[in-house]
Protein backbone atom coordinates (compact mmCIF):
# COMPACT_ATOMS: atom_id res chain seq x y z
CA UNK A 1 0.00 0.00 0.00
CA UNK A 2 2.96 2.39 0.64
CA UNK A 3 3.44 2.74 -3.11
CA UNK A 4 0.06 4.38 -3.30
CA UNK A 5 0.47 6.74 -0.37
CA UNK A 6 1.07 9.81 -2.55
CA UNK A 7 -2.00 9.22 -4.71
CA UNK A 8 -4.18 8.58 -1.65
CA UNK A 9 -3.07 11.75 0.10
CA UNK A 10 -3.45 13.95 -2.99
CA UNK A 11 -6.90 12.48 -3.74
CA UNK A 12 -8.12 13.08 -0.21
CA UNK A 13 -6.87 16.67 -0.37
CA UNK A 14 -8.66 17.41 -3.66
CA UNK A 15 -11.82 15.72 -2.34
CA UNK A 16 -11.89 17.78 0.84
CA UNK A 17 -11.16 20.94 -1.13
CA UNK A 18 -14.12 20.08 -3.36
CA UNK A 19 -16.37 19.84 -0.30
CA UNK A 20 -15.08 23.11 1.09
CA UNK A 21 -15.57 24.75 -2.31
CA UNK A 22 -19.28 23.80 -2.25
CA UNK A 23 -19.72 24.94 1.34
CA UNK A 24 -21.28 28.36 1.34
CA UNK A 25 -21.92 29.91 4.73
CA UNK A 26 -24.19 32.74 3.65
CA UNK A 27 -27.33 34.56 4.73
CA UNK A 28 -29.23 31.27 4.82
CA UNK A 29 -26.96 30.06 7.60
CA UNK A 30 -27.25 26.58 6.26
CA UNK A 31 -25.18 24.49 6.87
CA UNK A 32 -25.02 26.09 10.27
CA UNK A 33 -21.72 27.23 11.72
CA UNK A 34 -19.72 25.85 13.56
CA UNK A 35 -21.30 22.44 14.33
CA UNK A 36 -22.97 21.77 11.00
CA UNK A 37 -19.86 22.97 9.21
CA UNK A 38 -17.62 20.55 11.09
CA UNK A 39 -19.87 17.54 10.56
CA UNK A 40 -20.06 18.21 6.82
CA UNK A 41 -16.31 18.66 6.47
CA UNK A 42 -15.80 15.41 8.39
CA UNK A 43 -18.23 13.58 6.12
CA UNK A 44 -16.34 15.12 3.22
CA UNK A 45 -13.07 13.67 4.52
CA UNK A 46 -14.67 10.21 4.77
CA UNK A 47 -16.15 10.48 1.26
CA UNK A 48 -12.78 11.64 -0.10
CA UNK A 49 -10.95 8.73 1.50
CA UNK A 50 -13.44 6.30 -0.01
CA UNK A 51 -12.78 7.69 -3.47
CA UNK A 52 -9.04 7.79 -2.83
CA UNK A 53 -8.53 4.17 -1.73
CA UNK A 54 -10.76 2.53 -4.35
CA UNK A 55 -8.10 2.28 -7.07
CA UNK A 56 -5.22 1.19 -4.78
CA UNK A 57 -7.50 -1.43 -3.18
CA UNK A 58 -8.30 -2.91 -6.58
CA UNK A 59 -4.69 -2.68 -7.76
CA UNK A 60 -3.39 -4.61 -4.75
CA UNK A 61 -6.16 -7.21 -5.26
CA UNK A 62 -7.82 -6.34 -1.95
CA UNK A 63 -11.27 -7.29 -3.12
CA UNK A 64 -12.55 -7.48 0.45
CA UNK A 65 -11.72 -3.80 0.83
CA UNK A 66 -13.79 -2.98 -2.25
CA UNK A 67 -16.82 -4.63 -0.67
CA UNK A 68 -16.36 -2.46 2.38
CA UNK A 69 -16.22 0.58 0.11
CA UNK A 70 -19.64 -0.27 -1.28
CA UNK A 71 -20.91 -0.69 2.25
CA UNK A 72 -19.52 2.68 3.29
CA UNK A 73 -21.02 4.37 0.24
CA UNK A 74 -24.42 3.27 1.49
CA UNK A 75 -23.89 5.47 4.54
CA UNK A 76 -23.99 8.56 2.39
CA UNK A 77 -27.55 7.87 1.45
CA UNK A 78 -28.29 8.64 5.08
CA UNK A 79 -26.95 12.16 4.67
CA UNK A 80 -30.14 13.13 2.90
CA UNK A 81 -32.22 11.64 5.68
CA UNK A 82 -30.19 13.37 8.34
CA UNK A 83 -30.53 16.79 6.69
CA UNK A 84 -34.22 16.32 6.05
CA UNK A 85 -34.90 15.32 9.64
CA UNK A 86 -32.98 18.19 11.13
CA UNK A 87 -34.69 20.75 8.86
CA UNK A 88 -38.08 19.17 9.53
CA UNK A 89 -37.45 19.45 13.25
CA UNK A 90 -36.75 23.16 13.14
CA UNK A 91 -39.54 23.88 10.64
CA UNK A 92 -42.21 24.65 13.30
CA UNK A 93 -39.92 27.29 14.76
CA UNK A 94 -39.78 29.31 11.54
CA UNK A 95 -42.13 32.30 11.28
CA UNK A 96 -42.36 31.71 7.54
CA UNK A 97 -41.77 27.99 6.92
CA UNK A 98 -39.37 26.77 4.26
CA UNK A 99 -41.84 24.19 3.02
CA UNK A 100 -41.20 20.50 2.45
CA UNK A 101 -40.12 20.97 -1.17
CA UNK A 102 -37.35 23.37 -0.20
CA UNK A 103 -36.22 21.04 2.60
CA UNK A 104 -36.11 18.10 0.20
CA UNK A 105 -34.11 20.19 -2.24
CA UNK A 106 -31.54 21.16 0.40
CA UNK A 107 -31.28 17.54 1.60
CA UNK A 108 -30.70 16.32 -1.95
CA UNK A 109 -28.06 18.97 -2.52
CA UNK A 110 -26.11 17.81 0.53
CA UNK A 111 -26.24 14.19 -0.58
CA UNK A 112 -25.11 15.12 -4.10
CA UNK A 113 -22.18 17.12 -2.72
CA UNK A 114 -20.82 14.06 -0.95
CA UNK A 115 -20.98 12.11 -4.20
CA UNK A 116 -19.24 15.02 -5.87
CA UNK A 117 -16.40 14.68 -3.35
CA UNK A 118 -16.19 10.95 -4.05
CA UNK A 119 -16.07 11.46 -7.82
CA UNK A 120 -13.43 14.19 -7.51
CA UNK A 121 -11.08 12.09 -5.39
CA UNK A 122 -11.75 8.96 -7.47
CA UNK A 123 -10.84 10.71 -10.74
CA UNK A 124 -7.77 12.28 -9.12
CA UNK A 125 -6.68 8.86 -7.91
CA UNK A 126 -7.32 7.22 -11.30
CA UNK A 127 -5.33 9.85 -13.19
CA UNK A 128 -2.39 9.60 -10.79
CA UNK A 129 -2.35 5.82 -10.95
CA UNK A 130 -2.42 5.83 -14.75
CA UNK A 131 0.71 7.99 -14.77
CA UNK A 132 2.22 5.71 -12.14
CA UNK A 133 1.52 2.74 -14.38
CA UNK A 134 3.52 4.42 -17.14
CA UNK A 135 6.31 4.96 -14.57
CA UNK A 136 6.27 8.77 -14.69
CA UNK A 137 7.85 10.54 -11.72
CA UNK A 138 5.82 11.46 -8.64
CA UNK A 139 5.97 15.24 -9.18
CA UNK A 140 4.31 14.78 -12.55
CA UNK A 141 1.76 12.47 -10.95
CA UNK A 142 0.88 15.04 -8.28
CA UNK A 143 0.57 17.85 -10.84
CA UNK A 144 -1.68 15.73 -13.07
CA UNK A 145 -3.76 14.66 -10.05
CA UNK A 146 -4.29 18.24 -8.92
CA UNK A 147 -5.21 19.40 -12.44
CA UNK A 148 -7.73 16.59 -12.90
CA UNK A 149 -9.11 17.15 -9.38
CA UNK A 150 -9.64 20.88 -9.83
CA UNK A 151 -11.13 20.46 -13.31
CA UNK A 152 -13.61 17.87 -12.01
CA UNK A 153 -14.46 20.20 -9.15
CA UNK A 154 -15.20 23.09 -11.52
CA UNK A 155 -17.26 20.97 -13.89
CA UNK A 156 -19.31 19.39 -11.10
CA UNK A 157 -19.84 22.74 -9.42
CA UNK A 158 -21.24 24.14 -12.67
CA UNK A 159 -23.33 21.02 -13.06
CA UNK A 160 -24.78 21.23 -9.55
CA UNK A 161 -25.54 24.97 -9.61
CA UNK A 162 -29.26 25.54 -9.54
CA UNK A 163 -31.23 27.79 -11.83
CA UNK A 164 -32.47 31.04 -10.36
CA UNK A 165 -35.90 32.64 -10.67
CA UNK A 166 -34.41 35.44 -12.79
CA UNK A 167 -33.57 32.88 -15.48
CA UNK A 168 -37.17 31.74 -15.88
CA UNK A 169 -39.22 34.82 -15.02
CA UNK A 170 -39.28 38.56 -14.79
CA UNK A 171 -39.94 40.18 -11.40
CA UNK A 172 -41.73 43.53 -11.46
CA UNK A 173 -42.93 45.87 -8.73
CA UNK A 174 -46.58 45.40 -7.83
CA UNK A 175 -49.23 47.73 -6.47
CA UNK A 176 -51.14 47.01 -3.24
CA UNK A 177 -54.80 47.98 -3.16
CA UNK A 178 -57.82 47.12 -1.03
CA UNK A 179 -61.31 46.21 -2.15
CA UNK A 180 -63.10 46.42 1.18
CA UNK A 181 -61.26 43.82 3.29
CA UNK A 182 -59.68 42.08 0.28
CA UNK A 183 -55.98 42.64 -0.18
CA UNK A 184 -55.09 42.77 -3.87
CA UNK A 185 -51.85 43.09 -5.74
CA UNK A 186 -52.19 44.18 -9.38
CA UNK A 187 -55.82 43.06 -9.27
CA UNK A 188 -55.20 39.56 -7.88
CA UNK A 189 -56.88 38.81 -4.55
CA UNK A 190 -54.42 37.60 -1.91
CA UNK A 191 -56.45 37.41 1.30
CA UNK A 192 -59.21 38.83 3.40
CA UNK A 193 -57.92 41.12 6.13
CA UNK A 194 -60.63 42.03 8.60
CA UNK A 195 -58.83 44.42 10.91
CA UNK A 196 -58.61 48.06 9.85
CA UNK A 197 -55.33 48.50 11.73
CA UNK A 198 -53.68 45.72 9.68
CA UNK A 199 -54.99 47.17 6.42
CA UNK A 200 -53.52 50.54 7.38
CA UNK A 201 -50.10 48.96 7.93
CA UNK A 202 -50.30 47.31 4.50
CA UNK A 203 -51.16 50.64 2.89
CA UNK A 204 -48.34 52.45 4.67
CA UNK A 205 -45.48 49.95 4.61
CA UNK A 206 -46.44 47.16 2.26
CA UNK A 207 -44.29 46.30 -0.74
CA UNK A 208 -45.41 43.98 -3.51
CA UNK A 209 -44.11 42.22 -6.57
CA UNK A 210 -45.48 40.48 -9.61
CA UNK A 211 -43.54 37.53 -11.06
CA UNK A 212 -44.12 37.07 -14.78
CA UNK A 213 -42.99 33.66 -16.11
CA UNK A 214 -41.11 33.69 -19.43
CA UNK A 215 -42.87 30.70 -20.97
CA UNK A 216 -45.22 27.80 -20.33
CA UNK A 217 -42.53 25.74 -18.63
CA UNK A 218 -41.72 28.53 -16.21
CA UNK A 219 -45.41 29.05 -15.53
CA UNK A 220 -45.85 25.39 -14.56
CA UNK A 221 -42.75 25.50 -12.34
CA UNK A 222 -43.84 28.68 -10.58
CA UNK A 223 -47.34 27.38 -9.93
CA UNK A 224 -45.89 24.69 -7.67
CA UNK A 225 -46.72 25.36 -4.05
CA UNK A 226 -43.28 24.27 -2.84
CA UNK A 227 -41.63 26.78 -5.16
CA UNK A 228 -43.94 29.51 -3.89
CA UNK A 229 -43.14 28.66 -0.28
CA UNK A 230 -39.45 28.91 -1.09
CA UNK A 231 -40.01 32.41 -2.51
CA UNK A 232 -41.97 33.45 0.59
CA UNK A 233 -39.31 32.08 2.89
CA UNK A 234 -36.42 33.73 1.07
CA UNK A 235 -38.18 37.11 0.95
CA UNK A 236 -39.16 36.96 4.61
CA UNK A 237 -35.76 35.89 5.92
CA UNK A 238 -33.72 38.31 3.87
CA UNK A 239 -35.81 41.45 4.25
CA UNK A 240 -36.73 40.71 7.84
CA UNK A 241 -40.39 40.18 8.46
CA UNK A 242 -42.59 42.45 10.55
CA UNK A 243 -44.71 39.72 12.03
CA UNK A 244 -45.08 37.84 15.25
CA UNK A 245 -46.62 34.48 15.90
CA UNK A 246 -50.02 36.04 16.77
CA UNK A 247 -50.19 38.18 13.62
CA UNK A 248 -51.18 35.93 10.74
CA UNK A 249 -52.34 39.06 8.88
CA UNK A 250 -48.74 39.77 7.87
CA UNK A 251 -47.83 36.34 6.57
CA UNK A 252 -46.45 36.79 3.05
CA UNK A 253 -48.50 34.75 0.60
CA UNK A 254 -47.68 34.12 -3.04
CA UNK A 255 -50.88 33.90 -5.05
CA UNK A 256 -51.37 32.98 -8.69
CA UNK A 257 -53.36 34.85 -11.27
CA UNK A 258 -55.40 32.00 -12.78
CA UNK A 259 -55.81 33.83 -16.10
CA UNK A 260 -52.16 34.20 -17.05
CA UNK A 261 -50.11 32.27 -14.48
CA UNK A 262 -48.42 35.35 -13.00
CA UNK A 263 -47.56 35.24 -9.31
CA UNK A 264 -48.09 38.11 -6.90
CA UNK A 265 -46.89 38.65 -3.36
CA UNK A 266 -47.27 41.37 -0.75
CA UNK A 267 -44.85 41.68 2.14
CA UNK A 268 -44.56 43.78 5.27
CA UNK A 269 -40.83 43.91 5.79
CA UNK A 270 -38.82 45.37 8.64
CA UNK A 271 -37.12 47.57 6.08
CA UNK A 272 -39.47 48.09 3.15
CA UNK A 273 -37.19 48.19 0.12
CA UNK A 274 -38.83 47.41 -3.20
CA UNK A 275 -35.61 46.96 -5.17
CA UNK A 276 -34.13 44.66 -2.55
CA UNK A 277 -37.26 42.48 -2.61
CA UNK A 278 -37.03 42.15 -6.40
CA UNK A 279 -33.34 41.26 -6.12
CA UNK A 280 -34.00 38.64 -3.44
CA UNK A 281 -36.72 36.96 -5.51
CA UNK A 282 -34.51 37.05 -8.60
CA UNK A 283 -31.85 35.15 -6.67
CA UNK A 284 -34.21 32.52 -5.22
CA UNK A 285 -33.26 29.05 -6.50
CA UNK A 286 -35.63 27.15 -8.75
CA UNK A 287 -36.22 23.94 -6.79
CA UNK A 288 -35.24 20.80 -8.62
CA UNK A 289 -38.28 18.95 -7.31
CA UNK A 290 -40.65 21.67 -8.55
CA UNK A 291 -39.30 22.03 -12.06
CA UNK A 292 -41.76 21.09 -14.78
CA UNK A 293 -41.32 21.15 -18.54
CA UNK A 294 -44.71 20.47 -20.07
CA UNK A 295 -43.56 22.05 -23.33
CA UNK A 296 -40.97 19.33 -23.85
CA UNK A 297 -43.43 16.47 -23.65
CA UNK A 298 -43.49 16.08 -27.44
CA UNK A 299 -47.23 15.76 -27.55
CA UNK A 300 -48.58 17.07 -30.82
CA UNK A 301 -52.21 17.96 -31.38
CA UNK A 302 -53.76 15.32 -33.63
CA UNK B 1 -45.84 17.28 16.50
CA UNK B 2 -48.64 19.79 16.87
CA UNK B 3 -52.08 18.57 15.93
CA UNK B 4 -55.02 20.92 15.61
CA UNK B 5 -57.94 21.89 13.46
CA UNK B 6 -57.18 24.44 10.77
CA UNK B 7 -59.28 26.55 8.40
CA UNK B 8 -62.08 26.51 10.93
CA UNK B 9 -64.24 29.38 12.17
CA UNK B 10 -63.41 29.88 15.85
CA UNK B 11 -65.64 32.82 16.66
CA UNK B 12 -68.21 35.12 15.10
CA UNK B 13 -68.28 38.78 16.09
CA UNK B 14 -71.39 40.52 14.88
CA UNK B 15 -73.46 43.68 15.13
CA UNK B 16 -76.54 41.81 13.94
CA UNK B 17 -78.44 40.21 16.84
CA UNK B 18 -80.25 37.80 14.51
CA UNK B 19 -77.11 35.82 13.67
CA UNK B 20 -77.07 32.34 15.17
CA UNK B 21 -74.61 29.48 15.01
CA UNK B 22 -74.54 25.88 16.10
CA UNK B 23 -70.77 25.48 16.26
CA UNK B 24 -68.82 28.70 16.70
CA UNK B 25 -69.38 31.02 19.67
CA UNK B 26 -71.01 34.34 18.78
CA UNK B 27 -70.01 37.66 20.34
CA UNK B 28 -72.67 40.34 19.97
CA UNK B 29 -71.32 43.89 19.96
CA UNK B 30 -72.96 47.29 19.69
CA UNK B 31 -70.53 49.43 17.74
CA UNK B 32 -68.02 49.00 14.87
CA UNK B 33 -65.18 50.02 17.20
CA UNK B 34 -66.16 47.43 19.76
CA UNK B 35 -66.34 44.84 16.97
CA UNK B 36 -62.76 45.61 15.85
CA UNK B 37 -61.53 45.53 19.42
CA UNK B 38 -63.26 42.23 20.32
CA UNK B 39 -62.16 40.59 17.08
CA UNK B 40 -58.55 41.67 17.68
CA UNK B 41 -58.57 40.35 21.24
CA UNK B 42 -60.03 36.97 20.25
CA UNK B 43 -57.59 36.68 17.35
CA UNK B 44 -54.64 37.34 19.68
CA UNK B 45 -55.86 34.70 22.14
CA UNK B 46 -56.50 32.01 19.54
CA UNK B 47 -53.62 32.96 17.17
CA UNK B 48 -56.31 33.18 14.51
CA UNK B 49 -56.93 35.73 11.80
CA UNK B 50 -59.83 38.17 11.51
CA UNK B 51 -61.84 38.15 8.29
CA UNK B 52 -64.53 40.62 7.34
CA UNK B 53 -67.60 39.15 5.65
CA UNK B 54 -68.75 42.66 4.64
CA UNK B 55 -72.23 42.21 6.14
CA UNK B 56 -71.35 43.43 9.60
CA UNK B 57 -69.96 40.05 10.59
CA UNK B 58 -66.34 39.37 11.49
CA UNK B 59 -65.10 35.81 11.83
CA UNK B 60 -61.90 34.57 13.44
CA UNK B 61 -60.33 31.70 11.54
CA UNK B 62 -57.30 29.65 12.44
CA UNK B 63 -55.04 29.05 9.45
Amino acid sequence: MENYLVSIVVSIVTGVLARAYMMKIDHRQYPSYPQGFLSHITLGVIAASLGAVAVPALATKEFGAVTFLALAAQQFRDVRNMERQSLDNIEPTELVPRGTAYIEDIAKAFEARNYMVMITSLLTSISMNILKYFKLNSQLQITAGLIVGFTTMMILKGFLTRQLIEEIAEVRPGKIEFDGPLLKVNGVIIMNIGLKASRKIYEERGIAVEIVPNDMNASATLSNIGQRQAIQHQAATQLGIRKDIDEPDFTPLVRRNPHNGNLVMALIAMHPDQDLLIEVINKTPVLETCRRKPREANIKPS
Amino acid sequence: MDIGIKENILAIITLNKNVSSATAPIFYVDTKEEQEETALLIAKITLGMVHDLRNGIYVVVKH
